[in-house]
């Protein structure tokens, strides 16, 4: 085969994110598209994509409204014979669970692989779900990776299961693997699949006839399911003789907290390993024959822990998250830690400089940034809330959530994407006078363009503030899906009352106009919307400094 | 060999470029690395802490273990003081001076100091005048990479290896200033250390 710059270099070690291995693999796999939304910790997949795509050429990638729109994009590659990977944050599959619970019932033809980046210890997000319990209700399989070079092998492999059992896999990561760097070891790539258009229509149309048949199929698929998992190299039993009885179950990045211990304890455990679901029973009894007592340590809720105790009585003694005096030796919140894995195998805490020492420390939660655009809105918002005490505001997710600190405290809710315009308009619904929803750019283009239409077929009395700053400043200043000059057509174009519909821009010199404005919207009986735009100063000044590199290349051309 | 550092400070400081600049050169150093960073909510300005392993065995935890630091690398007083619970009983805290003071309720800083030198291995480094002589107001992460070379078991010439190589593209100059700060911060971390 001849040389191609394409071709990755199997032979060396990159030091990649958790999120850029699933990248790589996605690429080395042969996908023909990757779509998502940003969201952390999962936005680094798309970026790495993005840049790769960019780069070669070799498929397609983008940012897409939201997460229900990119699985249906997978989906559409998917029935002409592509491969695709959609990536999300773990609340970002229940924006998606629509499509994603369907697709397992389709027949699917390329490979469909969702990498859904869970997020314990809510780090950057408003719950701690499990993406596992979802899988499970798709009645899919999930893989589970415990490192980087893991991420990079279940992603590859993934493709494979999902083109074999015909189910889009998932690939559940954690913040810590995501955001965290190793060295990682690329394999050669596989070639892509044929795209040929010729789907057939009985496992794609979801009539109750077809829907029937396709589920039956699928219930049918499950034994050899489980039976891959059984065997697949991903989960490992080990069993010794000197265990002392005591029997470990670990997943994903349990593991690695447990071999941080293993050293200290004066007998090594059997173990097994759960990388790959559904379940391995076979395995698990296996280890349950061989040990007097099981410790279960998983990131996330206890989805292995569960489905062992049941309901009736466990013939030994299980010791996890959930259980019965004494069996509970983890926290059943946040994340597993050394520390907190070390408790539960009965080790000492090891010694540590003392804390007290460090004195009584205020804390420092994070901001908006000085001169950030949101802070124009959140200071009328604040004027407006000094004057008027009855002032509902319901808020939404992004950098404006920050909103919601001191000085400004300038929201009441937040809730989930989109939530703040549906909430409102129930606020107001139920006879509030005064309601505000605010919500960012990127934000109502994912979810909120849908509750909007609900407030404007019945002319509900609320005003919305959508706080345009140009670009998903959160996640890293990915750029929105509409420009903001299409924004506005968008609004108006939904039947907002043009008369009642104002774009301002948003300037400390400005706070006043603006509030004043704000207060006349509010006292309007019915519904009205102002765009405050200006762009944010981080996505700016990454944006001068791309035009000063641009430029500087292109003299360098001359 | 393993060598945990927490490494600290307040979003937007450069704590991120300050972990990857060691963890690479510990690469070339041949050594195994783990590197969690931070994304997301916690950059806007609020406490941020990144973990950094380094060993020349496989390393297990993507987290730093709570009394497994040796060092808590920071670059600003108070954040420094945040990760004790992580640092090992003959650890080092080594931390710029200077405060970043964006909370209503920051304490006296002579305060913060005096905490810090009360400790077994605190250390001030003046990293923000340093990196003003360095001629890079901006490189106090610089300088306090150097101030944690003779801490950390890397050789120094690999982490100027890497500071070349992550500021090539901005031009002989800023690679000229970075070296300078990390050259002023390694002679102050030297000096405490004798
Ligand atoms: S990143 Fe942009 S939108 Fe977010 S707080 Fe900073 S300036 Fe504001």
């Amino acid at each position: 085969m001849a040389e191609s710059t394409l071709t990755p270099d199997t032979t060396a070690l990159q030091m990649l994110l958790g999120d850029e291995a699933v990248a790589f693999a996605a690429i080395d796999a042969g996908i023909a598209a990757a779509y998502a939304y940003p969201g952390t910790p999962s936005t680094e997949i798309t970026e790495c994509l993005l840049a790769e795509a960019e780069r070669s050429g070799a498929f397609h990638a983008n940012w897409c409204a939201n997460e229900k729109t990119a699985m249906e994009a997978a989906l559409g590659v998917s029935m002409v014979g592509g491969r695709a990977i959609v990536s999300m944050k773990h609340v970002g599959l229940n924006v998606a669970a629509d499509p994603f619970m369907n697709a397992a019932l389709t027949g699917l033809r390329g490979g469909v692989v969702v990498a859904v980046a869970d997020d314990p210890g809510m780090h950057s997000s408003q719950n701690e779900q499990d993406s596992r319990v979802y899988a499970e209700f798709a009645r899919t399989l999930c893989l589970e990776p415990g490192d980087q070079q893991e991420a990079y092998a279940m992603t590859r492999e993934a493709f494979e299961l999902s083109e074999r059992f015909q189910v889009p896999v998932v690939v559940r990561l954690v913040t810590r693997l995501c955001h965290g760097r190793a060295p990682v070891l690329r394999e050669p790539p596989r070639a892509k699949n044929p795209i040929d258009g010729a789907p057939d229509p009985r496992s794609w149309i979801l009539l109750p006839a077809n829907a029937r048949r396709l589920w039956r199929g699928l219930l049918d698929r499950q034994p050899a399911l489980a039976d891959y998992s059984e065997h697949c190299g991903f989960n490992t039993l080990v069993l010794r003789g000197d265990d002392g009885g005591l029997g470990i179950i670990t997943t994903g990045a349990g593991r690695n907290h447990y071999l941080e211990n293993l050293p200290d304890l004066e007998r090594a455990p059997s173990h097994l390993h759960i990388g790959a679901y559904p379940l391995p029973k076979a395995m698990i009894r296996r280890l349950c024959a061989h040990v007097e007592r099981l410790l279960i340590l998983e990131e996330g809720y206890p989805v292995v822990e569960r489905a062992l105790r049941g309901v009736l009585q466990s013939p030994l003694p299980i010791f996890g998250k959930e259980g019965g005096p004494g069996e509970c030796v983890l926290p059943l919140d946040g994340e597993l830690t050394p520390g907190t894995v070390r408790k539960a195998l009965g080790l000492p805490p090891r010694p540590t400089v003392d804390p007290k020492q460090a004195g009584a420390l205020p804390t420092r939660p994070p901001q908006l940034c000085e001169g950030c655009p949101h802070r124009d809105a959140y200071a009328a918002i604040s004027e407006l809330r000094e004057e008027l005490h009855d002032v509902v505001v319901a808020g939404d997710i992004g950098c404006y959530t920050l909103g919601a600190l001191p000085p400004y405290r300038g929201i009441d809710s937040c809730v989930c994407m989109g939530a703040s315009i549906g909430m409102a308009k129930g606020a107001a619904d139920a006879g509030h006078q005064r309601v505000l929803a605010v919500i960012g750019d990127s934000t109502f283009l994912h979810s909120g363009v849908t509750p909007l239409m609900d407030a404007v077929s019945a002319d509900t009395n609320m005003t919305l503030l959508i706080l345009d700053n140009q670009t998903v400043a959160m996640t890293g200043t990915q750029p929105t899906v509409l420009s903001d000059a299409r924004l506005g057509p968008v609004i108006t174009g939904l039947g907002v009352p043009p008369e009642h519909c104002h774009v301002v821009h948003a300037h400390p010199k400005h706070r006043h106009e603006f509030a004043e404005l704000v207060k006349r919207e509010v006292a309007h009986q019915g519904l009205s919307v102002i765009v405050v735009q200006r762009e944010c100063i981080v996505a700016a000044r990454r944006h001068k400094e791309e035009r000063r590199q641009q430029a500087h290349g292109e003299e360098a051309n001359r | 060999m393993k060598t945990d550092i927490v490494l600290a400070g307040v979003g937007g400081q450069g704590v991120l470029s300050m972990a990857a600049i060691i963890a690479a050169a510990a690469l070339r150093e041949g050594l195994q690395v783990k590197q969690g960073e931070v994304h997301g909510m916690s950059q806007r300005g609020g406490a941020v802490q990144a973990g950094l392993r380094l060993g020349d065995a496989p390393i297990h935890s993507d987290v730093v273990p709570e009394g497994g630091a040796q060092l808590i690398l920071s670059l600003e007083p108070v954040e420094a003081l945040r990760y004790l619970a992580w640092l090992a009983p003959d650890g080092v805290v080594m931390t710029a001076a200077e405060p970043f003071e964006n909370i209503p309720d920051y304490p006296p800083l002579e305060d913060i100091h005096a905490r810090i030198r009360a400790l077994n291995g605190g250390h001030l480094i003046e990293a923000a005048r340093l990196a003003k002589q360095a001629g890079s107001p901006r490189a106090t992460n610089i300088v306090m990479v150097g101030a944690a070379a003779p801490y950390l078991p890397i050789d120094a010439a690999h982490l100027e290896a890497e500071i070349r190589e992550r500021f090539r593209s901005k031009g002989a100059d800023v690679v000229e200033h970075c070296l300078r700060a990390f050259a002023l911060g390694r002679e102050a971390g030297a000096c405490i250390e004798a």
